[in-house]
């Protein structure tokens, strides 16, 4: 793309700018905002990466996948403060999870141990195991206060913590997990993934691009199922006492 | 008698032996922050009666009756179950010995079935048809509930269910807490038939909580009455009319309402 086309893209922030103006949407201030930080976090992104590819350094790879482990728990913390904690929750999930995929990708030579391989998929999988963090710990959380009176009538009949809590966690982790199953079935239908059409963009065979495709959405499967399940029953415990007594919302936050 | 005296009565050998306590409360406090909800609460509730506990809203009945099968814990104090310390028990134990029913017991979705199944479910085993069926008529429902939507069902026969499905643990204590109080007055009296029945022909200990004083005159062979956190009097039922603590002439006069 040439700098002039870059700067002509610019006309699809204006349209939004002129309209939000015109109808009064109040929403020009938020779309500048939003533009500006985005090409400077793509362009920050794209010098790092250009200086990690060219190094070929692991202790950099390594600090490229702390990086984006940490920001994943930082924006995925808030969502669970009523869960104790709940940060060191996140780094182990988001860890496992890291931990499985690239295993199973590099140790059996999937793809190879390249920074670009490595980084793009983690950044993948951890973005999504992010977002599914996210809409477990919301489901969660209002599930457990919704059912509060059937999990303290399952104890009073002598039933385990497990027990008390078993159907808030199944349902929340068909809930977080649906959307990434439902979105599978119409892909290529519908939408193109935008890593499948950056790739046609940039010249790759689509059939080849779609190969590659196919294996990250098989990725993301075990990236949802293992996110949420890993959360789960890591959350569990925190919301009951050594005498399997269910404590109140403010007292299991603390 | 004065409080201090009854407490070392209710205490002494001699009335263990009279009345030999199913839960005793041993300077049992309670508090949550800074606030005291249960104040060093020293009692007894006899084996094989029904004690009614009385008292104005917010006197800490719930958080007492909570206590007896450990869904909450005494910041100090102890209390023992059939001569056990609580503490040394295992919650699941004490739990299936003292079952609780409240006010609004919550259905689990499904049917009247899945609901009365549930407490041996809870335990891996199943429950027969028989057995269900069986329940449903120690309580007076018929045969044809068993398949109902327990959502469906009207106050009084949810309170029913609730009743029979904590009977299914066998507990020789049952908790019971204001289980009439949504009910309409036929429901109410074959509850308390069906509590008067169990009672007599079970030998199970109850614990009642109740607003209603007609009630606790009825069904109370004992009773307990609490103010603001304390245990003010306990007794033989006539307590609740010969009482001479003026917090309870307070309290019966309905000063606290
Ligand atoms: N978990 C809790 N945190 C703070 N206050 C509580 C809690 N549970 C009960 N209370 C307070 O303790 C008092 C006694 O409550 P409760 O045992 O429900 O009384 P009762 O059943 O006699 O009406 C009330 O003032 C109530 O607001
Ligand atoms: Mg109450």
């Amino acid at each position: 793309m040439s700098t002039t086309a870059l700067f002509l893209t610019l006309i699809f922030v204006l349209i939004p700018l002129v309209l939000s103006k015109t109808l009064g949407l109040q929403l020009e201030k938020d779309t500048i905002i939003a533009t500006i930080r985005s090409t400077v976090q793509l362009v920050a992104v794209g010098f790092v990466l250009k200086f990690v590819f060219d190094s070929e350094s692991y202790l950099f790879i390594f600090l490229m996948v702390v990086l984006m482990i940490g920001a994943a728990v930082q924006n995925a913390r808030k969502k669970g403060e009523g869960i104790k904690g709940i940060t060191w929750k996140l780094i182990v999930t988001f860890v496992l999870l890291e931990v499985l995929t690239q295993s199973i990708l590099l140790g059996f030579k999937i793809v190879p141990a390249t920074a670009q391989y490595i980084i793009s998929l983690t950044g993948m999988v951890i973005g999504n195991s992010m977002v599914l963090a996210i809409l477990f710990l919301n489901r969660f959380v209002a599930e457990v206060e919704a059912h509060r009176p059937e999990s303290e009538l399952i104890l009073s009949l002598g039933g385990t913590p497990k027990q008390a809590i078993h159907k808030q966690l199944i349902r929340s982790i068909q809930a977080s997990m649906i959307p990434t199953i439902e979105s599978q079935k119409t892909i290529g239908l519908v939408q193109l993934p935008g890593m499948m059409s950056g790739q046609i963009i940039a010249g790759a065979d689509p059939l080849e691009a779609v190969q590659f495709q196919i294996l990250v959405i098989f990725l993301l499967l075990t990236t949802a199922a293992l996110t949420s399940v890993c959360l789960g029953l890591l959350s569990y415990p925190t919301l009951f006492n050594e005498r399997m007594q269910m404590l109140q919302r403010q007292e299991h936050s603390k | 008698m004065k409080t201090v005296e009854k407490v070392k009565w209710m205490e002494s050998e001699q009335n263990k032996f009279l009345y030999k306590p199913a839960i005793h409360f041993h300077n049992v406090s309670f508090e949550v922050g800074d606030t005291k909800i249960l104040d060093a609460i020293t009692g007894s509730f006899p084996t094989n009666q029904i004690t009614v506990l009385v008292g104005p809203s917010g006197a800490g009945k719930t958080t007492l009756l909570k206590m007896c099968n450990g869904l909450l814990s005494p910041t100090t104090g102890e209390i023992t179950v059939q001569g056990q310390t609580i503490h040394e028990m295992s919650p699941i134990d004490l739990r299936r010995k003292a079952g609780m029913v409240l006010q609004n017991s919550p259905m689990i979705a499904g049917s009247v079935y899945d609901n009365l199944a549930l407490p041996l479910r809870l335990q891996g085993k199943t429950l027969s048809k028989e057995k269900a069926l069986d329940i449903l008529d120690q309580v007076g429902l018929e045969g044809e509930y068993l398949e109902r939507d327990s959502q469906y069902l009207s106050g009084g026969q949810q309170q029913k269910v609730s009743i029979a499905r904590t009977l299914l643990n066998q507990s020789k204590i049952l908790l019971m807490d204001e289980i009439t109080s949504a009910l309409d007055p036929s429901s109410l009296n074959e509850v308390e038939d069906l509590i008067r029945k169990l009672h007599e022909e079970h030998a199970i200990t109850v614990i009642w909580i109740t607003h209603n004083l007609e009630q606790a005159r009825r069904m109370g062979q004992y009773a307990w009455i609490m103010v603001d956190g304390k245990l003010v009097d306990a007794g033989e039922i006539s307590v609740l009319d010969d009482s001479d603590i003026p917090s309870v002439h307070r309290f019966l006069k309905g000063d606290f309402a």
